[in-house]
C-alpha cells in the first residue's frame, strides 16, 4: 500500500479545491440564508490559490504541502474561514510525523484542536466544528479498530455529513449566523458544509493509501 | 444585477485605484490594499489602524487623514482583510509610539487582527493594542455568543481616538478614549431593502415591498425580526428606544447623535429621520450636543439607516470638535 506522502496530500488538496469550486454557489447560498453570502466565493478563491501555489512550488515533504495550503489560505481568504482553515492546515502540518494513516489522523486531530483554539467555539455552536469534530473522532475510532485508512476516512466523511445535517435545527452561538438568534435555526451551517467537503475529499483522494 | 463595475472580481482593487487618483494626499499600497496617510509614519505619534471588508465605504479608507486613521486595510466585499495586510499597515504607521488596532467585533475581523498583531510582535518591539467595537443593541450579548456587532460607533471611535492621537497622547491614553467611546455608545439599524454583493449577483435576502428588517448589521445579513413598513416617526422610535433602554443617556453633557445611511437611502430621508430621532430624544429627556448625518458606514446599496448615540462628556466633545481632514469627514482643518 502506498504511503500518505506529499503526492497523496496534494491530491487531497486538489480534490477539496475541485469540490469547493463545484459547490461554490451552493455554499454561498447557505451563507446568504444565515450569513453574508460570501463563503463559497472566498473559499474557492483561497483553494484555487492553494492549488496554484502547490503547482508553482511542488513539495516533496508532506508537511510542506499542508503548510503551503495554510499560508496561502491565511493570505488570500480573509473573513473567518481564512484564519480557521489556515489554522487547521498549519497545525496539521506542524503535527504531521510519518506517512501512514495514524500520522494523518494525529495531524487532523491537531488541526481540529487549532480550530477550537482560534475560533473559541464548541461543538453545538453551529460552526465547522460540528462536522470536523465527529469526523476527527470517527477517523481515530476506525483506525483504532484496525480499519484501513480508506475505510476510516469513509467513516469520517459520513460522520462529517451527519454532523453537517445536524446543524440545521441549531441556533447559532458563534460566527455571523449568531446575530440572527432564533432565526438561524432551520438552515445548514455553511462552514460545516464546506468542512464536510474537506473530509469527503480526503476519503476520495486517500483511499488505498496508508 | 446593475452595477457600475467591470468584473466583480476586480471591484476592490479598481476602487482603490480611483481613491488613489482622487486623493493624492493619501498613499495607497495596492499590493497589500492598504490606504495610508501620505505622511505616515509620524514620529512620536500613536498610529491608528483599522480595516474591514469592503462595501462599507466611506468606512474605513475614507477616514484616513489628519485627526483620524493613519491606515485602513480593505478586504474583499464584506470579508475581513487578511493578517498580512494588517501587518503591513501596522509596520507602515509605527512611529515609535505604538499602534492601535480598531476592530469591529466580527469573528473574522477579530481573528485576522489577532494574527496580524502576533506577526508584528514576533518580529519587532512595536507595541500593538486592540480595541474591539461592539455597540449593536440588536444582538444579545452573552458569554456564549460572538457578542454584539461593531457598527456605527466605530466611526465615532475613529474620530475621537484619532483626535487624541493627533494631540500626541500615549498609546494607553488613546486606547482608553477608544474604549470609553465604545462603552458609552450604542446603535440600532434597519433596512428597507437588501443589498447585492457583486460576486453574488443578486440580493442577499428578499424583502417584500411592504416589509422592513429591524436589527440589521452592515453585511446585508438579515435582522432579528421583520415587521410591516411603518412611517419614519415610528421607525425612529423602534431604533432609539432599544438604544436608550440598553444605556441611560439622560443627564450629563448630552449625546453625539449619528444618523447613518446604509448606502441606498437619500440624504433627504436621512435628515427627515434625524428630525424624528431628535423628537424621540427630546421626549426621553436626552439632549443632543453634536450630530452627524450622512452615509458613513454603508452596506453597499442597502436602503435603510442606523442610529448611534454616544453619551458625551466635555473631553469627548472637545475631541469631536478637533480638526479632521480625511476624504469623507473634514472640519476645522
Amino acid at each position: 500500500m502506498s504511503a500518505v506522502d506529499a503526492a497523496a496530500l496534494t491530491a487531497w488538496v486538489r480534490e477539496f479545491a475541485r469540490l469547493v469550486h463545484e459547490q461554490r454557489d451552493a455554499l454561498t447560498q447557505l451563507d446568504a440564508a444565515i450569513g453574508d453570502a460570501d463563503h463559497g466565493a472566498n473559499l474557492d478563491r483561497g483553494m484555487t490559490a492553494a492549488v496554484a501555489a502547490l503547482e508553482a512550488q511542488p513539495a516533496d515533504d508532506p508537511a510542506a504541502v499542508l503548510k503551503t495550503v495554510a499560508t496561502t489560505l491565511i493570505k488570500t481568504v480573509g473573513g473567518a474561514s481564512g484564519p480557521l482553515y489556515g489554522t487547521f492546515f498549519l497545525r496539521a502540518a506542524g503535527a504531521l510525523d510519518g506517512d501512514d494513516g495514524r500520522a494523518l489522523a494525529a495531524a487532523v486531530r491537531a488541526g481540529y484542536d487549532g480550530v477550537v483554539a482560534r475560533g473559541k467555539a464548541e461543538r453545538g455552536d453551529k460552526t465547522m466544528l460540528d462536522a470536523l469534530g465527529p469526523a476527527t473522532d470517527a477517523l481515530d475510532e476506525a483506525l483504532a479498530a484496525g480499519k484501513p485508512l480508506g475505510e476510516a476516512l469513509g467513516a469520517a466523511a459520513q460522520a462529517a455529513a451527519a454532523g453537517r445535517d445536524a446543524t440545521e435545527p441549531l441556533v447559532a452561538r458563534k460566527g455571523r449566523a449568531s446575530y440572527l438568534g432564533e432565526r438561524s435555526a432551520g438552515h445548514v451551517d455553511p462552514g460545516a458544509a464546506s468542512t464536510t467537503l474537506l473530509v469527503e475529499a480526503a476519503a476520495t483522494a486517500l483511499a488505498g493509501r496508508g | 444585477m446593475k452595477k457600475l463595475i467591470n468584473d466583480p472580481a476586480d471591484v476592490v482593487p479598481e476602487a482603490l485605484r480611483g481613491l488613489a487618483a482622487a486623493h493624492p494626499e493619501l498613499r495607497v499600497d495596492h499590493e497589500n490594499r492598504v490606504v495610508f496617510r501620505g505622511d505616515a509614519p509620524r514620529q512620536g505619534k500613536v498610529g491608528l489602524v483599522s480595516g474591514g471588508g469592503s462595501g462599507h465605504e466611506p468606512m474605513h479608507a475614507g477616514f484616513v487623514g489628519v485627526g483620524m486613521l493613519d491606515a485602513a486595510c480593505a478586504g474583499e466585499v464584506f470579508t475581513s482583510p487578511v493578517p498580512d495586510q494588517m501587518a503591513a499597515a501596522t509596520r507602515g504607521v509605527d512611529g515609535g509610539a505604538g499602534v492601535l488596532h480598531i476592530v469591529k467585533n466580527y469573528t473574522g475581523d477579530v481573528m485576522n487582527f489577532e494574527m496580524a498583531a502576533e506577526l508584528v510582535q514576533a518580529e519587532s518591539d512595536t507595541e500593538v493594542v486592540s480595541v474591539v467595537t461592539d455597540d449593536d443593541v440588536a444582538v444579545q450579548d452573552s458569554l456564549y455568543t460572538a457578542g454584539r456587532r461593531g457598527v456605527g460607533v466605530t466611526v465615532l471611535v475613529e474620530k475621537l481616538a484619532g483626535a487624541a492621537a493627533e494631540e500626541g497622547r500615549p498609546l494607553a491614553a488613546v486606547a482608553d478614549i477608544a474604549k470609553r467611546v465604545n462603552v458609552n455608545g450604542r446603535s440600532m439599524g434597519m433596512a428597507l431593502t437588501s443589498c447585492t454583493v457583486p460576486a453574488a449577483g443578486r440580493p442577499t435576502f428578499d424583502l417584500p415591498d411592504d416589509e422592513m428588517e429591524i436589527g440589521i448589521g452592515i453585511h446585508g445579513e438579515p435582522g432579528r425580526r421583520r415587521v410591516p413598513l411603518a412611517p419614519a416617526r415610528e421607525v425612529a422610535e423602534m431604533l432609539v428606544e432599544p438604544v436608550l433602554s440598553d444605556l441611560d443617556m439622560t443627564g450629563g453633557d448630552g449625546v453625539i447623535a449619528f444618523v447613518n445611511g446604509m448606502g441606498g437611502t437619500p440624504l433627504l430621508e436621512l435628515y427627515l429621520m434625524y428630525a424624528e430621532v431628535v423628537a424621540v430624544l427630546e421626549k426621553a429627556g436626552v439632549g443632543v450636543a453634536r450630530n452627524l448625518v450622512g452615509s458613513y458606514m454603508t452596506s453597499l446599496d442597502m436602503a435603510g439607516c442606523s442610529v448611534t448615540l454616544l453619551k458625551a462628556d466635555d473631553e469627548l466633545l472637545r475631541l469631536w470638535d478637533a480638526p479632521v481632514r480625511t476624504p469623507s469627514l473634514r472640519w476645522g482643518a
